[in-house]
């Protein structure tokens, strides 16, 4: 094979680590957005502690990988849950940017509550995983490369599985089109609600796990680059879409990977805000969006 | 088995309903007419838990409903068919059906009752697998009482059940309705729609800009000069 096609192959792999890792954050913002409209800006965050219970879990419990991540992601589930209860619950029935200005105060809280809580300080994810390093007819592939890929897909199949045959993701489904005819059907909108930020900040803390396996290091404001990221990949695939998130966070992975194949790494960052000002521009409902909702 | 006493309902500083009372008994069919605008709408949704009155009383089988969540409302027994239909058009026909049964518990019930939906409304039975999007407005129409009635309810509160409708889907709309009624579910029939609403009703009340303004045996109202002029078109 030539070199160049090695390359791009290379940066194929690379792409759909750094993009399952998006579309789990993506997925978050995208199911909170269509079922209560916000856009949770604290949702890389929710990400960031994840990250950080994993940490804990792995260095002082001793776990390993598998209970490391489900206490992590249990942890930010109910933290998820009870930001909606506390913070944005009361302001469900007031003008819209009261609630977005709260997501932001509660993002900056998480922050810089994180900060005093664990110092700024950058930790290290010990070695979780063997440090196996598969060569692929000159691709190289690392172990954690592996896991992160298939933890993504472990996930997003069963997160589907929940939305599209559960009683809960169907009662998540009609809240999310109408809250109003689910309200008629019996449905708690309450508990609904506050599953689906349980389910949204459990996949934050999965990908925050991920990040700490595969990049190593932490600190309490990881969350914000990924976070905007994630949002932009949800922009991308539709916001409020399901398989938008999923396939906005691989597309935008991929992308940012050539990009940096390219020798162009500076602008990795560049080009993922150039994606959104597109998207914004050209079809600001998404890839999967329609672009008026239809109102039978 | 119902009753409203005195409900006043507010949107903001509109008064929508102004102290209305009323009643429906156990096996009745009782319709709540009046054009567009008067607070049919708006007197069910008070009813199934959507708006608080500010001021009233709601009794259903004795039991006060005023203050309680609306899924407690459909386990006590009240299904709603809201106007415009409201299917979850996302999702298909036989996935509305089953959130219909969303708070039972007896599969085999469950079971039973969808059996039953079916033969009311065949069509349903052939696009069971259909986005219910796709369906046309009768349909629709159709899959949504279905889907109140998969709630097994003891009283099932009809909004304008004809709106939009091409005649021949009325007349069906219409038939079916006393079908359900005869097979032991009291009803609650809001329609702009009087002629039809009054051939079918035991009892009716005519609703004008959030107040009561007459009521009795329906056959008595339709021929009643007031209503003929002002509802049934001379
Ligand atoms: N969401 C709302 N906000 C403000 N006013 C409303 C709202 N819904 C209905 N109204 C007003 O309340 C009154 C009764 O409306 P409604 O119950 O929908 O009437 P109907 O169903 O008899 O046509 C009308 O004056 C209407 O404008
Ligand atoms: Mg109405």
């Amino acid at each position: 094979m030539g070199s160049v096609t090695l390359q791009f192959l290379q940066q194929i792999v690379n792409g759909l680590s750094l993009g399952s890792i998006y579309a789990l954050i993506a997925l978050g913002y995208t199911m909170v957005y269509g079922i209560i409209k916000l856009i949770n800006f604290a949702h890389g965050d929710i990400m960031m502690v994840g990250a950080y219970v994993g940490w804990f879990a792995t260095t002082t419990l001793h776990l390993s990988f598998l209970p490391a991540l489900v206490l992590a992601m249990m942890a930010s589930a109910i933290l998820g849950v009870l930001i909606e209860r506390i913070a944005y619950k009361p302001l469900r029935n007031v003008i819209r940017i009261a609630s977005l200005i709260t997501a932001i105060g509660v993002s900056l809280f998480l922050e810089y509550g994180g900060m005093l809580l664990v110092t700024p300080q950058v930790r290290t994810y010990p070695p979780v995983f063997p440090d196996t390093i598969y060569n692929i007819g000159g691709i190289i592939v690392k172990y954690g490369d592996i896991v992160m890929i298939v933890t993504s897909i472990i996930l997003m199949v069963l997160l589907h599985v929940i939305v599209q045959y559960t009683k809960i993701g169907k009662a998540m489904r009609a809240v999310s089109f109408d809250t109003e005819a689910a309200l008629l059907m019996g449905i708690n909108v309450n508990n609904t609600i506050s599953a689906t930020f349980a389910i949204g900040s459990g996949l934050a803390a999965a990908a925050g796990v991920l990040m700490g396996v595969y990049f190593n290091t932490i600190d309490p404001l990881m969350g914000i680059i990924p976070g905007l990221k994630a949002f932009v990949a949800a922009v991308l695939g539709g916001i409020g879409i399901i398989p938008g998130a999923m396939v906005g966070g691989v597309f935008l992975g991929l992308t940012e990977s050539l990009v940096s194949g390219l020798g162009w790494s500076t602008w990795r960052d560049a080009v993922a805000f150039l994606i959104l000002i597109l998207v914004l521009i050209v079809k600001p409902s998404g890839l999967f969006g329609k672009n008026i909702r239809e109102k039978v | 088995m119902l009753v409203l006493e005195d409900i006043n309902v507010y949107y903001g500083a509109i008064h929508a309903l102004k102290g209305i009372s009323f009643e429906v008994n156990q096996g009745e069919i009782v319709t709540l007419i009046g054009s567009n605008g008067a607070g049919k709408s708006t007197s069910l949704k008070t009813i199934s838990g959507l708006l608080r009155p500010k001021k009233g009383k709601i009794t259903f089988k004795g039991e006060n409903l005023a203050n309680i969540a609306p899924q407690s409302i459909v386990a006590n027994g009240i299904s709603q068919v809201p106007e415009g239909r409201h299917v979850f058009a996302n999702m298909t026909v036989i996935e509305n059906l089953e959130l219909g049964a969303y708070l039972r518990k007896d599969k085999a019930g469950v079971k039973q009752d969808l059996k039953r939906v079916y033969e009311l409304f065949p069509r349903l039975l052939e696009r069971s697998s259909q986005l219910s999007g796709t369906l046309s407005g009768g349909e629709q129409q159709m899959l949504a009482m279905g889907r109140a009635l998969m709630s097994k309810p003891q009283l099932l509160l009809l909004d304008e059940p004809s709106m939009g409708l091409a005649p021949i889907f009325v007349k069906q709309i219409f038939s079916i309705i006393k079908e359900i009624n005869s097979s032991g579910t009291t009803i609650l029939l809001v329609e702009q729609n009087a002629h039809m609403a009054l051939s079918i009703a035991n009892r009716a009340y005519v609703l004008e800009t959030g107040k009561i303004v007459l009521s009795g045996d329906s056959q008595k109202l339709a021929a009643s000069e007031e209503v003929r002029r002002a509802y049934l078109g001379g």
